[in-house]
């Protein structure tokens, strides 16, 4: 027998007690786990932002376009290194429940200004010989099982097609992936001109410009120029980091980090008044084996630490569980949403910062009876105080 | 200061102070306990016999005076210096047997020697002696609720014993047993004094259980009323 064998039998000694102390802190975890997920999903985006890409739409709202002359307009500012422009397609696989997010963009210059994407040579230089060619995201692409040569029927719930139809048949001629395995790769994009040439309505415009700088730190300056060119015009503009313009369209769905941050320090505050009213107790009513243990010679250091070890075990017991649990929860979500949720994982660094607040919650919810029983004085402790 | 003497209390004094009224158990209190003597202690509730017992096994320190064990002071031992001692030389036998719940008979007995460097299987040959020594070797797996009141003192026996210590310091130790079972007890403490040399010191109201130590003192509102160095062993 060590004194983890002892640690132990005192934790399962009330087992009622130990299930659901450990289901609250396992209920903790779980909310912790898939909530700091999901928050990492949402804002997958924001990480992967180049610190050089600015973005530059209407300033009314991006779903307004600009005029085409922008792009040369923006060409000419000190500063910026290249310039690409995407429209909004709107597009759906076969049926409306498909949704892919489909761009048109300008062929020559799109993978200039995303150069962390990366496309073969031989397949970009095909895409950009074929107007009727698409390049597909390595998700979306295995999502569907389509292939480099396959015709895809792609139809949008905004544009018409001038043959009468909402369809356009799109030939895939490459497959795109990210530098980074994080990068999101579940869209497709496909030539401007020959959307331009092929809908019915919507003009020479474009949707937004995407424009990279010499240096990141002339991001302000560059934007500002931006704006001030096109200022009292009949569309303004807004130019934005990319970081700053991902987290702004998930922050229309509402403040993200504060409501995350709410859920969980709530549940966290539950659960260490709870866990730690119970440690509490559970070694209050041990004060007389505690006296017993240090009348037979065991230290107070020793009784300290044990009762410290005690309470990061029932930490640790709750939070793996539940930790475990947000796992399948997100492995099972990141498969039904992969579309919309490219990065749904529950990855290591959640994992770390999920050990290091269940190290906490044992430390903080274990100290206050863990110093009592350092203090408790032998004969008070046989006299129940 | 007899050289012989495993204890020796010179001029002990212990007060404590309870709301705004100091109470004196002992004044000026003086006895040595030889090796091998087996000692009952007894006297009126508040004599100050359980005090003696705790200052004997350092779970309590003396307002004033000296405690020495073996010829050195143990009255100025720091807390964690006293529980290292109490590990080493004192077995400790409570009237309400005092075993851990959670544990069975074994890893009760077992308990005193995750305090020492022995071995797993030192250990066990250890736990197993004592446990035959108090006649519970068949009963080692049961938990202390499915044991009587016998059995589970008899286990806090093989506690006490099975680090080997020099002195076994009882409270009551029948305290709480019907008279049959208090024999027996009382027998296997016997044995422990003349058998294996242990040094006993048992507090006790009950005369019929001071007839099993060798000598008995009697205390009275902290003073002895026989001569504490009377028939010394």
């Amino acid at each position: 027998m060590k004194d983890l064998y002892l640690i132990y039998k005192n934790l399962t000694r009330k087992k009622t007690r130990l299930f659901l102390t450990c289901f609250a802190i396992f209920i903790a975890f779980l909310i912790f786990g898939s909530i700091t997920a999901l928050k990492g999903a949402l804002n997958s985006g924001v990480e992967m932002s180049a610190d050089n890409r600015l973005i530059t739409v209407n300033k009314i709202n991006f779903t307004q376009p600009l005029p085409y002359s922008y792009v040369n307009k923006v060409k000419s500012i000190e500063g910026i290194k290249d310039v690409s422009h995407a429209n909004w397609f709107g597009g759906f696989y076969q049926e409306p429940a498909n949704q892919i997010v489909t761009m048109a963009v300008d062929p020559e210059t799109y993978f200039t200004v995303y150069d962390d994407l990366v496309v073969p040579e031989e397949q970009l230089s095909q895409w950009k010989s074929n107007r009727r060619g698409v390049l597909v995201g390595e998700r979306i692409a295995k999502t569907f099982n389509w292939q480099i040569g396959d015709t895809i029927p792609m139809s949008s719930n905004i544009f018409s097609n001038k043959d009468g139809t909402q369809t356009w048949q799109l030939q895939i001629d490459g497959i795109f992936r990210g530098e980074n395995e994080k990068a999101d790769t579940g869209y497709m994009v496909f030539h401007y001109k020959y959307f331009m040439e092929t809908q019915t309505w919507g003009g020479d415009n474009i949707g937004w410009l995407i424009v990279t700088t010499t240096d990141a730190s002339l991001n302000q300056q560059v934007s500002d120029a931006i704006d001030e060119s096109f200022a009292n015009s009949a569309a303004e503009t807004e130019t934005s980091t990319e970081a700053a313009f991902n987290k702004a369209f998930i922050e229309q769905i509402g403040n993200i980090g504060l409501i995350i941050f709410g859920v969980v320090f709530m549940a966290f505050f539950t659960i260490l008044v709870v866990v730690g009213n119970t440690m509490v107790l559970a070694i209050r009513e041990r004060t007389n084996e505690i006296a017993v243990l240090k009348t037979l010679g065991f230290s107070s250091p020793r009784i300290f630490k044990m009762i410290l070890i005690e309470s990061c075990m029932l930490s640790f017991i709750g939070g793996l569980l539940g930790l475990g649990a947000a796992f399948v929860i997100v492995q099972g979500a990141s498969q039904e949403l992969s579309r919309f949720l490219p990065n749904l994982v529950l990855d290591q660094s959640i994992v770390l910062q999920a050990l290091g607040y269940m190290l906490l919650l044992g430390l903080v919810t274990g100290i206050v009876p863990a110093v009592r029983a350092l203090r408790l004085n032998i004969i008070s402790g046989f006299q129940g105080a | 200061m007899s050289e012989e003497a495993l204890f020796d209390l010179q001029g002990v004094a212990k007060k404590f102070v309870k709301g705004k009224e100091q109470i004196t158990i002992f004044e000026d209190l003086n006895m040595q306990i030889a090796q091998g003597d087996f000692l009952a202690i007894m006297g009126p509730s508040g004599s100050g016999k359980t005090t003696l017992l705790n200052l004997l096994g350092g779970v309590d320190q003396p307002t004033s005076g000296e405690v020495s064990f073996e010829q050195k002071r143990i009255d100025k031992l720091s807390e964690g210096k006293l529980a290292e001692w109490r590990a080493n030389n004192i077995g400790f036998i409570f009237q309400f047997y005092n075993l851990m719940p959670m544990l069975n008979a074994y890893r009760n007995v077992e308990l005193p020697l995750l305090l020492t460097k022995l071995s797993g299987s030192e250990r066990k040959k250890r736990v197993e002696n004592a446990l035959k020594l108090v006649g519970l070797a068949d009963r080692a797996k049961h938990m202390p609720n499915e044991m009587s009141g016998g059995q589970q003192q008899r286990v806090a026996i093989a506690r006490a014993v099975v680090s080997d210590p020099k002195l076994l310091l009882c409270d009551e130790p029948t305290g709480d047993l019907d008279r049959k079972t208090a024999d027996e007890i009382l027998e296997t403490l016997q044995l422990l004094n003349t058998e294996f040399g242990k040094t006993i010191v048992m507090v006790t109201h009950d005369p019929s259980a001071a007839k099993y130590a060798k000598r008995t003192l009697h205390l009275d509102k902290g003073e002895f009323v026989t001569d504490p160095s009377a028939n010394v062993a």
